[in-house]
Parts: structure tokens; C-alpha cells; sequence
């Protein structure tokens, strides 16, 4: 039985992530055959930690997704700067720049997507101008950014505050310019937004809302619609992306977005699969990793037939912010209203203390969350989302991360403790059995020690033992 | 008898003490500097105890009958050998544990493999550190639990416990924390998390993805030790391309630490002028335990701690003979000196050493969960000798090898009292206690220490050594061949380890009675020993320490709607293990006297269980009972239970028996259960 051709377009994180996945369930190449197709020249890099280059915290060595002799080593026909230029449906193969043709017996579309560049009078062409989606346009803006230079960021979403808060962590003047009345309107509300824009203000950076830029003039800024100039050396565009569709427009393929898919990622040719972020499948969020690597594992499955009753069924998204000194998470439904029927919805808002919790509960699970500036609650209760726990009935706790303490305030002084207190744990030693012993005349440590065993294990309790010995002294 | 200066008979740390028969006080000691937990402190009670056996005994219709010595050895021997000739020299297997001496470690394996010549032998260090172990031969091509003094840990900035809790297992080693900035790794927050300043609160299983996630913060946050990594370390590359993959907002995710805490740990270990990593059951007892220690093995070797004088990694190693008793043959692959019974030169040097052909000694045989399993099977043993461990309580799924043990045609056990298992046997062997016979142990930071005999055994009590020279001399070997004294067996056991990796040929009794405090190895009489290894290179050949590439897969049973919990076992302070010992000293069975179940009030409340009330916690291999107890800061998804109670509280009635691929190590630390009152449906 000879092994099925498979061909990925595309070696970005979707691609090189199902290569993988097949090859751990293939290992020497006995059910599939696999090309991969790059239209970049260098190895696939993992772009979640971009912002992290930016920020200046990794190489650009230290995001490679594989080494140099990884092809190699798992029997992987990679090709790197490829164009593909079509696919042939009937003949089943797909056509590179130079006149070649690649066959497949299952073709995969991992072409991933593009940044928008908005229409905005010389952005498209003019130099100083940069998208942040690449492994190279991270090269360029650290190239660009110079220490002190101002920068403008075109959109406010994920991606437009990571690059802003890394660039202003670098010491750039940083100015957001963002359409919209707060910054990450499709995860946050607008009280969570206030909060975050707040917290990056006192970072260093300015925000313009409900702007538009008008014109770019190179070396000297964004103009806006009010007529005002943001200075800028360098334009980081973050305005969204686009799904990168034209192979599969061109051959027909259904499209409308994202070319789409079912829940094996199979498009509506049924040899050809697609996955990542130019796929759409209904239940995967946009824009995030999460998704892609969910569909790897089971197009791996389908396409090695190790499981042939593998299915994608969505991804719920946690949308994590990447900026240092910011910690924020969001989640589920983060738009209601207290007062929503059905619905708990808890809110805590310290702007000073640039902290924002929302905590949405139906049926005693969590349905929705904003955590701003909360660590431990955003951890916890991502996991209760993911989990499905039932929530504890202390809701406070919860919402701030914590447990809060029940009962009485720890005793201040010995006198507060009950009898049956465990002072010394290594031995078991009560405060009432060193009572008894401080009555039977053990009236210091030493003697309390040799009387009750207590502070002879680890010794941490010796000074507690000490108090109590001056606390019935006093009496 | 005049006092004897000697160590405790339980854990690892093997505190100093004195004996003055069997009256017990603190001694100091390097490890415990005077101090004794409460179990040190009545250790002796159980010498004296009239619950322990003195008379061998043999099952007759059913009941077990007293008889005397010889006719007790001759009927196991005549018995081994009838099953032996008509199944094979497999149809013999043998049990051991990891608080025997080494001693006795090492007689046992030799008896295994030349009295009996069956490859059917292993122990219940499987149970305990073998995934520390596989991951640090892996990493640094040795295994010592700790390869520094445990006092060495005084001087570190900070300590980072990965699924330790020596404030209640081995409470006087906490006396070397003080002053450090502890961080402690553990679900639930017990009293070792209690004296730390960040408490790292994973789920149940996913402490590879938290080691992943510190380490990727460590790289991200620029602490990378790059020269370190460049002149020490190979494999950097390789296990970052899977690192890089768990930024600490995605393992946050998975494992339900903050990604704060993760980074602030990094920069906290980052900082420290001197740090350690340590590790214990916590991170070993999984399925993945083996790839868990090496995330955080891995780690360590990022911050340039190990081989380096005031920082390092190490295991802390559980059993009193936890580190002696996996290094001296009585592990399924293994020959004296942590030797590998596959590699023909080691076969040749030690069968020289023992006077046999080195085709004579068998090959490797099964892991001990595999071993039990395979007992009374078509093509298992059909007898088991155990000596120094009651696998009824201490081994996962153990209604199954309660199963297992009653379909044995024999099963005789060694032990000072009627162990749970005992109890089951066809013939039972009292044994002496620690206090009554010499032997060395290898405590957790690799040092050999003597114990003395301080008081002569009750009639009728022979030691295992004894044992196994009255059985090797019925079963045909010359009469020197296994000494019943325990110098003897050191003598011989010095000449078998050497050249070994752990190497005692330099250790005397002598040099031992004269206090020197002696790591292994000692490859020379004069030589001063190894209290800290690995300052100039590694034990790999080319000297250099390997990070290894390792992913999280998490728990091998995740909760559903039947199962919907998660369930953990561990420890309480008043007991040893399976509890055959302190269940039996009343001190301290009255402090915790039966099983309970540690259980967030919400959790419990939705069961309809109240704080006391009698718990079902039921699994897929089978039930247990327990009293319920509130713990405000549990997970309210997680229950957990102590493992040390019989019957129908055996914790391990409902643990997972899947084990490690590498270490064979089973998932003691986490499955799937539900929890319901005892009359109710879950």
C-alpha cells in the first residue's frame, strides 16, 4: 500500500503545526507523504511571541518553530519561497511560480491571513509604514522605532496594544489611534476598555478615540479627520486582519470571509482542507492560535486515518493580552448588564487601582469574564470556565481570586486561641496540653520542650511556645 | 546495653537519634540538628509492642499456625523449588522495599538471582521516587537524590518544592528552609505551602505545563543562563522549540496558575544569588512523572543551578532506604553499584564477585505493577516472596492485587508485624526491627550512615538476612554464599559496586563507627567521599548535563459527568507509609486514627455531606470510604485522601494504575472520582 500525497500551501503556525501532528502519528511516513509549501524563505516562527520581540524579550532565533534539519529528519518535502500560483481540481495538483506542479491526494490550505491596511491616503505605499503580523515586520519596526521616536498605531485591538506597550516599554511616544470609544471592543465593555486605556496611559501611551486617520505624510505623521497631526517616524498598522483566500476563490472553492469549512476541515471540495486563520469553520474564534492548533490535531487524525471519527467542534476562546505589566483575560459573553435576566453578573471596578473584574454565572457555571489587572481570579476562573466546576458559593472570593477568610481574624495573642490549637505541629502539642504542662511547673520553653516535645521537630513553633510560656506568666 | 547513637526507622531523612533500649531521644545530627518529628519520637514503642510477631507462622486450613524456624525455611524451600521445577526458575518472584538496609537490598537481589535464578524481582521504590530517578540518569547520567548536603540548602536565596511537603513528611528538614524565599508547587495548601511566600497552585496533573510555562518566562524575561547552557549543557535547542510553545498565558490555561506567578517565580529563582530546585512524589507519581521532573530538571539546568556550589536540583527521596535501596540489585534491571543488569560488562564483573557465570544471571524482569499484575497469570509467577513492604495498601487498584496475591499457589512474607499483606500469606517470617540488627542506609542527600543495634530481638525473631541465608543453604548454595551478618554482606557488597556509578568501595563500617560523614561515591579506602557532585562535569561521557525534551500531555483519566472530581493521595505527619507501623503505636494512630477526606465545604455540600460524615469515593477501579473534612482552600473540583489506612479506606482502592512508560512509576496523584454519602448513588 503506498502512502497518500498529502500537500500543505502555507508554512506558517496552522502548517507547521499539522505537519507536526501528522508526523507524530506517522513517524516514518508509511500513511502520508508530505509537502509543504512556504511562500516565506525562512523556517515557520511561532508569532504569538512576537509581541515579545518587540517587547525585546526574544530573538528572532528563539521564536523558530523547527531547526533547519527538521524537514529532513521527519521525511517532509518543505520548499520555502514557493509561490503557488493555482490549484488544478481536476488534475489534482497545484501550480508553483516557476511552471511546476506538486499532486495531491489531499491538498491543505494553511495560507493564513493578512493584515488590513485601512484606505487611508499614502499609508499603502509609503515607507515608515508597517504591519505587525510578521517575523520581519518586527525587524523593521525595531529597526524604525528609534529610542524616543514618536510611533503611531493605527487600531486599538490585541495586537495594537501589544505593539504599543512594547514599543512604549522601549521609550518610544506612542499614540493609539483607534475608530472606536474604547480600546477592544469586541472582548471588553466599555468600563473594562476605560480601565485598560487608563493603565496604558500611565505607561506612556496616548490614545486618540473615535478617530480615523485621513492622511499619512511620510516623516511627519498621521493626519486625523478633526484635522489634528499625530508625529510620527513610524505607522504600525493593527486594524485587522484579512483571510488570505485568492487560491481558493480562484478554484472555485466556497468563500465568504474565510474559505469554509465543516468540522473534519474539509471545504466543498472534499479533497482539499483548510485550517488556521484562513479557514472559517462556525465555532472557531478569529484571529487566535488556540483554534488552528485544535484543527491540526484533528485534520492529523482524519488526514492519517488513525482516527477517522475525529471532529472539530470550536474552540472557546480565552483572550489573553500580552503587555508587561498588564495582566488581562477575557472570555465567554463579557457584553451584558447587570440585570440581564438568566444571568448573575458581577462587576468590580477600581479604575486607581487599574483593576476591572466582570463575572458573568448562569446555572452556576461561568459563562463569561473580563479580569483586569487580577491574576489569580483570571487563572481561576478559566479554569472553572474550561472545567465547567460549579462555582463556589462565595461569588466575592471568586470574582477577586481569593477565598475570603471565614470565621474569626487569626488570634492576636494566645490568650484568643482555643485550647484544642495545634501549636506544635511535628508533635502534636495542643496549647491546652502546654497549659497543663506550664501548671505542672514547665514554666519556660526548655521545660515545656522536655514536658511536651513541643518545638523539638522543625523548631518553628519555638517562639509561639515562648509566648504562651509569657502569656501564663502574666495571668 | 549502653546507648546507642543510631538514625530514625522511617523516612529519608533518617534523623539522628539516640537508643537507650528502646527509649528514644533526639540527637544531632546533621539533617535533623536535634529535632524529631512525633513518629521519631515513638519509634521505639513499637520494639516493645506486643502486636509484633515472634514466631513463624504457616497457614493451615486457613489459619495461620505457629511453627519453628526449620520448619518453616524447609517448607518455603521445599515449596520454591517444587513450583520452580514445574513452572520454571519465573515461577519465583520476589517483592522488596525500600526501607530495607542496603544490606538486605543487595542479598535480595543476589538470592533473586543466583539461590533462585528468576529475573522476578522488583520493589516498591516503583511506588515512590523511580521517576526522579529515570529523569535524573537522563539529565545528569546519575542518580543521587540530592548530589549536595541537605545543610547546603541553608545558604540558598531561594528554594522552589515541586510537589514536596516536608513540613508533615519529614518535618525536621524544614529547619533548612528557614531563611530561604521558599516557593512551593502543590494543588492544595498545605502546611509546606503555608511557609511559603508564592504558593503555585496547579491542577492535578499539570505541573509539567507549570514548569513549561516558568521556564518559558525564565528565556522570555531574558534569566537564561546562557554560558552555563553553552559549556555544560547539550539539548537547549531542541527541548526550547517545545518550551517556546508554552508561553505562560497558555499554560496558565491548562494548569490554572497565573501568569504572574509563573513570571514572578522565574524572576525570583532569576535573582537569587544561590537556588535549588527540589522535586518529590508530587511531581514523580504520574504517568508522565518522568517528563514532569524533567520540566523541572530542565529549569534548574536554565538558571545554571546544578553542578554549581550553593545551587542545584535534587529529589527528596522518601523511603528510610529510599536512595541505598533503588542503587544495589534488587530493582527488575539493575545489579549492585547501579549497575545495569543489561550490560554485559557489569553481568561479567558482579557474576566474578559472586562466584557464578555471568550467563547464569537472568535478564530483566517486570516493573512492580507489572510484576503484581502478572502474579498467578498463565505465564506469571505462581509464588512471591515479599520482604519490607505491604503492597495490599501501598500499590494502585489494590483490590486487584489483593486478587492477584490470592490466586498465588504460594506467598510468603517477611515482616515484624502482620502487615495487611502478611495477613494474606501462606507463610509469615518475623523479622527484626532497626534497633535490633546493623545494617547502612543511604539517606536522601547520598551519605551512608550505620545503624546499630541497640537491643537484642524478642525470642524467636530472625533477621531477613538470616532468613535468606537459612533459604539459600537449603536451596543448595555453599554456606558462604549469603552471610547472615550484615558487615559481611557490606564487605562483599563494597567489592560488587565498585567501578559502579554509586560506588561503596571506599565505605567501611569502620570508617562509619568513626563518624565520617561519607557520600558515594567512595571509589578508595582513603577517599574522603562525594558530598557534592557534579562541580566539574556531569556523568554523561562527555561530562555535560542534557536538557530533555519533554511535552505535557496531562493526567492518563480526565473527570466526565460520572466522574466529575479529580482525587489525590498523599501523607498525613503521623504516619509512615502503608501504616502497618503507626497505625499499630497508639500516640499516634489516636492523632489521625482512620481515613479522611479532605473536600471543598461547597463540593461536600452538594453530595448532601456534612463536615464528619462517612464519604464514598468511588473511581473506576473500585471504592473507598472516608470522613469527610472541610478544607475552605481546596480546588472545589478536587478531593483529597491519605493513603496510609487498610480495608475499605485504602486510598488505592481507587487510584489509577496507569503507569510512566519510562519510570513504570503508577498515577498515585491523580483520576477521576466521585464523592457521595455512603448510602447514596454518586
Amino acid at each position: 500500500m503506498s502512502p497518500r500525497e498529502v500537500v500543505i500551501v502555507g508554512y506558517g503556525m496552522a502548517g507547521a503545526r499539522l505537519a507536526d501532528e501528522i508526523r507524530r502519528r506517522d513517524p516514518i511516513a508509511e500513511r502520508v507523504r508530505l509537502t509543504v509549501l512556504g511562500a516565506e524563505k525562512h523556517a515557520a516562527y511561532n508569532r504569538v511571541l512576537l509581541s515579545a520581540v518587540v517587547a525585546g524579550g526574544m530573538s528572532a532565533e528563539s521564536v523558530r518553530l523547527h531547526d533547519d534539519e527538521w524537514a529532513a529528519r521527519h521525511n517532509i518535502d518543505l520548499r520555502l519561497g514557493v509561490d503557488v500560483t493555482r490549484i488544478d481540481r481536476e488534475k489534482r495538483c497545484v501550480e508553483l511560480g516557476d511552471g511546476a506542479c506538486v499532486d495531491y491526494d489531499a491538498l491543505v490550505l494553511a495560507t493564513g491571513a493578512n493584515p488590513w491596511i485601512p484606505p487611508v491616503e499614502g499609508l499603502e505605499a509609503g515607507p515608515g509604514v508597517v504591519a505587525f503580523r510578521s517575523l520581519d515586520d518586527c525587524a523593521k519596526i525595531l529597526d524604525a522605532a528609534r529610542f524616543g521616536a514618536p510611533v503611531a498605531v493605527l487600531g486599538g485591538g490585541l495586537l495594537g496594544l501589544e505593539a504599543a506597550r512594547g514599543l512604549a516599554g522601549r521609550g518610544n511616544q506612542v499614540t493609539v489611534v483607534h475608530p472606536l470609544g474604547h480600546v477592544m471592543e469586541r472582548q471588553l465593555d466599555a468600563a473594562a476598555g476605560h480601565v485598560l486605556a487608563r493603565q496604558l496611559t500611565d505607561m506612556g501611551v496616548t490614545f486618540k478615540f473615535g478617530a480615523t486617520a485621513a492622511r499619512y505624510l511620510p516623516g511627519d505623521g498621521l493626519k486625523l479627520d478633526d484635522g489634528t497631526l499625530v508625529p510620527a517616524d513610524l505607522v504600525v498598522v493593527a486594524a485587522g486582519v484579512r483571510a488570505e483566500t485568492s487560491l481558493a476563490v480562484d478554484a472555485g472553492l466556497d468563500v465568504d470571509l474565510g474559505i469554509l469549512v465543516d468540522d473534519t476541515l474539509r471545504t466543498s471540495d472534499g479533497r482539499i482542507h483548510a485550517l488556521g486563520d484562513c479557514a472559517r469553520h462556525p465555532g472557531a474564534p478569529a484571529g487566535l492560535i488556540q483554534p488552528a492548533w485544535e484543527q491540526a490535531g484533528v485534520l492529523a487524525d482524519v488526514l492519517t486515518g488513525t482516527n477517522a471519527a475525529a471532529r472539530y467542534r470550536g474552540t472557546t476562546a480565552v483572550t489573553r493580552l500580552k503587555a508587561r505589566g498588564i495582566d488581562l483575560a477575557a472570555l465567554g459573553e463579557t457584553q451584558l448588564d447587570a440585570g440581564t435576566p438568566d444571568a448573575e453578573v458581577l462587576t468590580f471596578n477600581d479604575p486607581t487601582g487599574g483593576r476591572y473584574g466582570k463575572l458573568v454565572v448562569r446555572g452556576n457555571r461561568v459563562t463569561g469574564a473580563i479580569l483586569l489587572g487580577l491574576p489569580d481570579a483570571a487563572a481561576s476562573i478559566t479554569q472553572f470556565h474550561d472545567r465547567g466546576t460549579p462555582l463556589p458559593d462565595d461569588r466575592l472570593g471568586v470574582l477577586l481570586g481569593r477565598a475570603l477568610p471565614t470565621g474569626s481574624a487569626p488570634a492576636a495573642s494566645p490568650a484568643d486561641l482555643p485550647a484544642a490549637a495545634v501549636i506544635c505541629r511535628c508533635n502534636n502539642v495542643t496549647k491546652g496540653r502546654l497549659i497543663e504542662a506550664w501548671k505542672a511547673g514547665a514554666t519556660d520553653t526548655p521545660a515545656l520542650a522536655r514536658a511536651t516535645r513541643a518545638t523539638t521537630g522543625c523548631g518553628g513553633c519555638t517562639d509561639a511556645v515562648g509566648g504562651i510560656a509569657n502569656w501564663l506568666a502574666a495571668q | 546495653m549502653p546507648q546507642v547513637d543510631t538514625h530514625c526507622p522511617y523516612c529519608a531523612l533518617q534523623c539522628g537519634m539516640t537508643l537507650d533500649g528502646a527509649r528514644v531521644t533526639p540527637r544531632d545530627f546533621p539533617v535533623n540538628a536535634g529535632g524529631l518529628c512525633q513518629k521519631g519520637w515513638t519509634a521505639g514503642s513499637l520494639l516493645t509492642s506486643p502486636r509484633r510477631l515472634t514466631t513463624p507462622m504457616i497457614r493451615v486450613d486457613g489459619a495461620l499456625e505457629p511453627v519453628s524456624w526449620d520448619f518453616a525455611l524447609d517448607f518455603v524451600a521445599r515449596r520454591l523449588q517444587d513450583l520452580q521445577r514445574d513452572h520454571g526458575p519465573d515461577a519465583v518472584a520476589i517483592f522488596g522495599g525500600g526501607g530495607l538496609t542496603n544490606e538486605k537490598a543487595y542479598l535480595l537481589g543476589k538470592f533473586a538471582r543466583v539461590a533462585l535464578g528468576t529475573s522476578q524481582i522488583d520493589y516498591n521504590g516503583r511506588f515512590c521516587m523511580s521517576s526522579a530517578a529515570a529523569a535524573g540518569i537522563k539529565a545528569f547520567g546519575a542518580d543521587r537524590g540530592m548530589p549536595f548536603p541537605v545543610t547546603d540548602l541553608k545558604n540558598a536565596d531561594v528554594v522552589l518544592l515541586a510537589g514536596a511537603n516536608p513540613a508533615e513528611t519529614m518535618p525536621p528538614f524544614t529547619q533548612h528552609l528557614r531563611g530561604t524565599d521558599l516557593i512551593v508547587v502543590d494543588p492544595r495548601r498545605t502546611p509546606t505551602a503555608e511557609l511559603a511566600s508564592l504558593h503555585l497552585a496547579p491542577a492535578p496533573g499539570t505541573d509539567l505545563a507549570l514548569a513549561l510555562g516558568i521556564l518559558h518566562a525564565v528565556v522570555e524575561g531574558g534569566h537564561l543562563d546562557q554560558s552555563y547552557v553553552d559549556d555544560r549543557t547539550g539539548g537547549f535547542a531542541e527541548m526550547w522549540r517545545i518550551a517556546a510553545s508554552w508561553w505562560p498565558e497558555r499554560a496558565e490555561r491548562v494548569c490554572g496558575v497565573s501568569a504572574a506567578d509563573m513570571r514572578l517565580a522565574a524572576a525570583k529563582l532569576a535573582a537569587a544569588r544561590n537556588a535549588y530546585v527540589l522535586t518529590a512524589r508530587g511531581a514523580e507519581q504520574h504517568a508522565t512523572g518522568t517528563a514532569t521532573v524533567g520540566g523541572w530538571i530542565n529549569l534548574a539546568l536554565s538558571l545554571g543551578l546544578p553542578g554549581r556550589p550553593g545551587s542545584g536540583y535534587g529529589c527528596l527521596t522518601g523511603q528510610g532506604n529510599g536512595q541505598g535501596g533503588r542503587e544495589h540489585g534488587q530493582k527488575a534491571d539493575q545489579l549492585p553499584g547501579y549497575r545495569k543488569l543489561e550490560d554485559p560488562a557489569a553481568r561479567e564483573y558482579v557474576a566474578g564477585v559472586w562466584g557464578v557465570e555471568p550467563e547464569s544471571l537472568p535478564g530483566p524482569g517486570r516493573s512492580a505493577s507489572e510484576l503484581l499484575e502478572a502474579l498467578g497469570q498463565e505465564n506469571g509467577p505462581k509464588a512471591l516472596m515479599v520482604f519490607g513492604s505491604n503492597v495490599v495498601v501501598s500499590a494502585p487498584r489494590s483490590e486487584r492485587v489483593q486478587d492477584r496475591l490470592s490466586s498465588l499457589d504460594f506467598l510468603v512474607v517477611a515482616d515484624f508485624v502482620l502487615s495487611d499483606t502478611a495477613a494474606m500469606a501462606d507463610v509469615v517470617l518475623p523479622v527484626t526491627q532497626w534497633a535490633e540488627e546493623d545494617g547502612t542506609l543511604t539517606n536522601l542527600e547520598g551519605r551512608v550512615l550505620l545503624r546499630r543495634k541497640a537491643l537484642d530481638p524478642p525470642v524467636g525473631v530472625r533477621s531477613d538476612l538470616d532468613v535468606l541465608n537459612g533459604l539459600a543453604n537449603r536451596l543448595g548454595q555453599p554456606e558462604n554464599r549469603f552471610p547472615a551478618d550484615a558487615e559481611t554482606v557490606f564487605e562483599e557488597l563494597r567489592i560488587a559496586s565498585k567501578g559502579g556509578i554509586a560506588d561503596y568501595s571506599g565505605v567501611s563500617y569502620e570508617r562509619l563507627r568513626n563518624g565520617e560523614a561519607l557520600h558515594w561515591p567512595v571509589p578508595e579506602n582513603e577517599h574522603p567521599g562525594t558530598p557534592r557532585m557534579f562541580l566539574e562535569s556531569f556523568a554523561h561521557p562527555d561530562g555535560r548535563a542534557r536538557f530533555v525534551p519533554v511535552e505535557h500531555t496531562g493526567p492518563a483519566e480526565l473527570p466526565d459527568d460520572e466522574f466529575p472530581l479529580q482525587a489525590t493521595t498523599g501523607r498525613v505527619l503521623q504516619h509512615y507509609q502503608s501504616g502497618a507501623q503507626t497505625r499499630l503505636i497508639d500516640e499516634l494512630n489516636d492523632v489521625v486514627p482512620e481515613a479522611f477526606v479532605e473536600v471543598h465545604p461547597d463540593t461536600a455540600k452538594r453530595a448532601g455531606l456534612e463536615e464528619g460524615d462517612p464519604a464514598r469515593i468511588r473511581s473506576r477501579r473500585g471504592e473507598t470510604v472516608a470522613k469527610v473534612r472541610f478544607v475552605q482552600s481546596l480546588r472545589p473540583d478536587l478531593v483529597f485522601v491519605p493513603f496510609h489506612f487498610p480495608g475499605e479506606q485504602r486510598a488505592n482502592l481507587f487510584t489509577n494504575p496507569a503507569l510512566d512508560p519510562v519510570s513504570r512509576m503508577p498515577e498515585f496523584k491523580v483520576c477521576a472520582v466521585s464523592l457521595s454519602t455512603v448510602d447514596g448513588a454518586a
